[in-house]
């Protein structure tokens, strides 16, 4: 080193370096303010500008019927949407994108511009994975995935009312998906990831909530059983050109739904042409009048009082009744008949004269017994439980057209769990669709004693003497019942539109299985239970009782002989001595205007 | 008897061996070491900011190269060469300033550059080293300190290019420039009275210097009073660069680890506001280190600067160490929110080409003076 020079202005370079000192420890300290003392909220904040809380999108349950036959299944799709206020940034995408999305260009301009100042909006939901990949290697900003499930439905419209479907947020929206939505649902998982500017997920770090799935649901359908009942039903629907119909299989010893099909129907696999009228599961929401098919219980409520025996002789001539200014009348005059042929024959005289010998609280117990104006028990999403008025209000006309079935609102369903009272020796169990393990609580509504000799009496209806000998099954007895119901319309009850409904258990000598087949206003030739409701009834049991692997009670001689009857009845669609049977084709309710004589 | 010949025994520390190498080629050991740990520092926290894009890291360590070439050569050239050319210098630099005035090319909404079909360049780069050369010329024949007339000139010699570069406008360079030559006028011992007048008269026409203001600026000095006064827009860089230094806390989150500049949230990492991302990524120690070698830088120069031989240098070589000081203090201070956003690199560690060689020009000249010394017997 040289001589040091003389330091001009010493003070100065002083003062100088006192200020650099000032400047240096000013920046000192304001690191310090960020780094130290303010560290924690400003790391807050950038935790809040990329941290993000991303949701995992529960796998929904599976349903399936009782062997496990997939009824409704959720697939892995992703939703494709953007963030308008970064989709604006970048136009050029936008062609492409639509191109891809299949959607119009113009459209796509639309929505994007619509929404320009908000920060979400879907593209396109639930497209397949693998365009949706497709859609990301485009490299637009602003464009982001969401996974979703979409749901599917193997059966489609099979199981379509009673399984029902999802909304397009996979939450359940009709039937057994609603019903069961918290089971299926499952609780949706997050993690939490490190996102950019432009909102691309850059790295997943610590804290992943992985999702819960849904459980499984098993349903109580036998889906063998429900394909059947659904081919059967919308066959005789087309058939008869009827505005809908319904048929209901429960098992009688556990109250299980087996089968439960309507017409219409609709496809849960694409909800487009959802309509309102094709989503109801008319089997628990549409309530008719039961007609003739309640008969079984007015004649049960006598025998339950002990002062009546199946032999019992009933006077039903001339073939009429009249009840102060009503008149009640059969098909035709059956005169001096006991009450065996009063359900085979389905005489409406003689039910009256039945309910009105009868305490009206009798007769009310026996009805709410078996579960008219009751819910079911099955709790299915929308189902209606149905009119059945207070016997303390009851005029004489009221209980006499109660017994054979009108006056009273019921669904097919509720028909059917009455029906599974008969079948098991007097007792009620709830309706379950899902499978029943172990005793379900029951509760006697007659006596075994009385069921029984109900069933016995309901075995003459589906004979060649009864109305519904279409309604047998080779190799098993059938006991059941026809209903011809006039439809109650805006001018009363009318003679134009009737309700057609068979209800039946088989096998009569220790029953497994109730069904109730409604075909509402058939517009064809025939519209009798007997004709329009039990083939139905036929050819579902055939199928179910074999499925089921249900010993034939019928002995194999007479089971050929009627195998070839029900053959030649199939293949006419009408046996001879069908024709000749009167159903009772009662006029009803006398109103007024009709039916005063 | 004749006596021996007088030889100086050499000191010491001229011995040793690389600062005997860089003293014969006229560079200053310290200086360098410094400014080439400030250069791989930058280089690393590019590789960082740009998303280790090596492409950039190369392209920067280019430009570095061209830029410690041009202070390699300056420094070989005596000053007392270069002297005699400064008014020709200044001259010529006004001259291209009112070019660009006329002629120049508009880049990103300010009139700046100047194309002369080779390239493109900036003369407001030129003046940086013009005026503190003219400023420091004029006033080296003059007594000091120098008299109200010669103070008046040497105001005009500031004063008439950084109007030219503020209209253009580039206010940042415009207010460095300024500075530099209020640092030659501070250093050659100007009186009290008119330092406190120039300040006086500073602050009288601060309302109307805010008029003159374009929108952008303006809009710049309220936003720095007050960020959150628009978050999404011209607040947002404030914001998020404090959120950035803050986030990285005493230790930082480690190299290449930053998220707030990788994640994009921080806007300019690479250029004006690499700062923030070596704070998040070094922390407060990373961020002491850095504005200890620069401090250190700062100090060497003000060290050469007093032991300068005559005034021409002296003045000169404490102007541009001190420039190079406000460049250093106004960005690390605007990136923590200190001072407005002005639009000033960090020296030697921002991406980007022009005011680094200018720079680096200038601790050409600092090195030059130094190291060309006529050594005087003690």
């Amino acid at each position: 080193m040289s001589r040091r020079a003389p330091i001009a202005y010493p003070r100065r370079l002083i003062l100088l370096l006192a200020a650099l000192g000032v400047f240096v420890l000013a920046l000192v300290w304001r690191a310090v303010d960020l780094q130290v003392m303010n560290r924690d909220f400003l790391q807050g904040q950038g935790d809040a500008r990329h941290l993000r809380a991303l949701a995992l999108p529960a796998h929904r349950g599976m349903i399936t019927d009782r062997g496990g036959e997939p009824l409704a299944i959720s697939t892995p799709v992703d939703s494709v949407w953007a963030n308008p206020k970064e989709l604006m940034l970048e136009r050029e995408g936008w062609r492409p994108l639509a191109r891809l999305l299949g959607m119009d260009a113009a459209d796509l301009r639309d929505r994007i511009l619509q929404r320009a100042d908000r920060e979400f909006v879907y593209l396109k939901r639930r497209v397949d994975p693998e365009l949706a990949q497709r859609v990301m290697a485009l490299e637009i900003p602003g464009i982001s995935l969401q996974r979703e499930y979409r749901r599917y439905y193997p059966l489609g419209e099979v199981t379509a009312h009673l399984v029902g479907v999802t909304n397009v947020d996979d939450a359940g929206q009709e039937g057994m998906e609603l019903a069961y939505d918290n089971w299926l649902r499952g609780t949706s998982g997050s993690k939490w990831v490190l996102k950019d500017r432009l909102g691309h997920v850059v790295e997943n770090v610590a804290g992943i909530k992985e999702p819960d799935p849904g459980k499984d649901l098993t349903l109580s359908i036998d889906n063998r059983i429900q394909y059947l009942a659904y081919r059967e039903l919308k066959a005789a629907v087309q058939l008869h050109h009827a505005h809908s119909g319904s048929a209901v299989v429960l098992d009688v010893a556990t109250g299980e739904v087996l089968a439960m099909v309507n017409q219409p129907s609709y496809n849960p696999n694409n909800r487009e042409g959802m309509r309102g009228d094709l989503l109801r599961n008319r089997a628990i929401t549409d309530l008719f009048e039961p007609g003739s098919t309640v008969k079984p219980f007015t004649v049960a409520a006598a025998l339950e009082t002990g002062k009546y025996r199946p032999g019992t002789y009933i006077d039903t001539a001339p073939g009429y009744y009249k009840i102060g200014r009503h008149l009640v009348r059969d098909a035709s005059n059956y005169g001096y008949i006991d009450l065996t042929t009063v359900i085979e024959k389905s005489s409406n005289v003689g039910v009256s004269k039945l309910a009105l010998a009868i305490e009206p609280a009798q007769m009310w117990k026996m009805f709410s017994g078996v579960g008219f104006g009751q819910p079911t028990g099955g709790n299915f999403p929308g189902e209606v439980t149905g009119l059945l008025a207070d016997y303390r209000g009851w005029k004489e006309i009221e209980r006499a057209t109660l017994s054979f079935g009108y006056g009273l609102s019921v669904t097919p369903l509720q028909l059917c769990l009455a029906y599974t009272v008969l079948g098991d020796e007097g007792r009620l169990k709830p309706v379950s669709f899902v499978p029943v393990e172990g005793s379900v609580g029951s509760r006697e509504i007659m006596s075994g004693r009385t069921a029984t000799e109900i069933i016995r009496m309901m075995e003459t209806v589906v004979s060649e003497q009864g109305t519904a000998n279409l309604a047998k099954v080779a190799g098993y007895r059938v006991a059941g019942k026809t209903g011809t119901v006039q439809k109650l319309g805006a001018d009363g009850y009318s003679d134009q539109h009737y309700v057609s409904v068979f209800a039946g258990l088989a096998p009569a000598s220790n029953p497994r299985l109730a069904m109730v087949v409604v075909v509402n206003d058939p517009r064809g030739d025939e519209y009798y239970g007997g004709l329009v409701a039990a083939p139905v009834f036929s050819r579902v049991m055939t199928g179910a009782l074999r499925m089921l692997g249900v010993l034939p009670d019928e002995l194999p001689r007479q089971w050929r002989a009627d195998a070839s009857r029900a053959g030649q009845a199939a293949s006419r669609g009408k046996e001879p001595s069908v024709s000749t049977v009167a159903e009772s084709h009662a006029r009803p309710v006398l109103a007024g205007d009709q039916g005063v004589m | 008897m004749t006596p021996l010949p007088h030889r100086t025994p050499p000191r010491w520390g001229d011995r040793r061996g690389p600062r005997l190498l860089v003293r014969g080629l006229h560079l200053d050991f310290p200086l360098l070491a410094g400014l080439v740990l400030l250069s791989l520092a930058g280089l690393a926290i590019l590789y960082s900011s740009s998303g280790r894009n090596m492409d950039m890291v190369i392209g920067q360590a280019m430009r570095l190269g061209i830029a410690f070439t041009v202070m390699f050569v300056l420094a070989q050239i005596p000053l007392h060469h270069i002297e005699r050319w400064v008014p020709w210098l200044f001259g010529i630099a006004l001259a291209l300033l009112f070019g660009v005035l006329l002629f120049g090319e508009i880049g990103k909404g300010a009139q700046r550059w100047l194309d002369i079909g080779l390239f493109r360049f900036q003369p407001s780069e030129m003046m940086k080293l013009a005026v503190p050369m003219m400023v420091s010329w004029y006033l080296a024949d003059r007594p000091l300190p120098p008299s109200a007339r010669h103070l008046a000139i040497a105001a005009l010699i500031v004063v008439v290019p950084v109007v030219l570069i503020a209209k253009q406008p580039d206010l940042g360079t415009a207010l460095l420039i300024a500075a530099s030559g209020v640092f030659v006028l501070l250093l050659a011992g100007v009186r009290w009275k008119y330092v406190a007048l120039l300040i006086l008269l500073v602050s009288a026409s601060a309302p109307l210097f805010w008029y003159m203001l374009h929108d952008y600026q303006r809009m710049r000095v309220l936003i720095f009073l007050n960020p959150e006064r628009d978050p999404l827009g011209s607040g947002y860089h404030i914001i998020q660069s404090k959120i950035a230094i803050g986030s990285g806390g005493i230790y930082g989150k480690g190299w290449l680890n930053g998220t707030q500049s990788h994640l994009e949230f921080l806007p300019e990492r690479s250029t004006d506001f690499i700062f923030a991302v070596f704070g998040e990524e070094f922390g407060f120690i990373g961020i002491l280190f850095l504005l200890g070698i620069y401090t250190f830088i700062v100090i060497r120069g003000l060290y050469i600067a007093t032991q300068a031989q005559d005034t021409f240098t002296r003045l000169l070589s404490g102007s541009l160490i001190l420039t190079f000081f406000v460049y250093t203090f106004v960005n690390t201070g605007m990136v923590m929110g200190l001072l407005p956003v002005v639009g000033v690199p960090l020296p030697l560690i921002s991406f980007g080409g022009t005011s680094m060689v200018t720079l680096m020009a200038s601790f050409g000249i600092i090195m030059s003076i130094h190291t060309h010394r006529k050594l005087l017997s003690t």
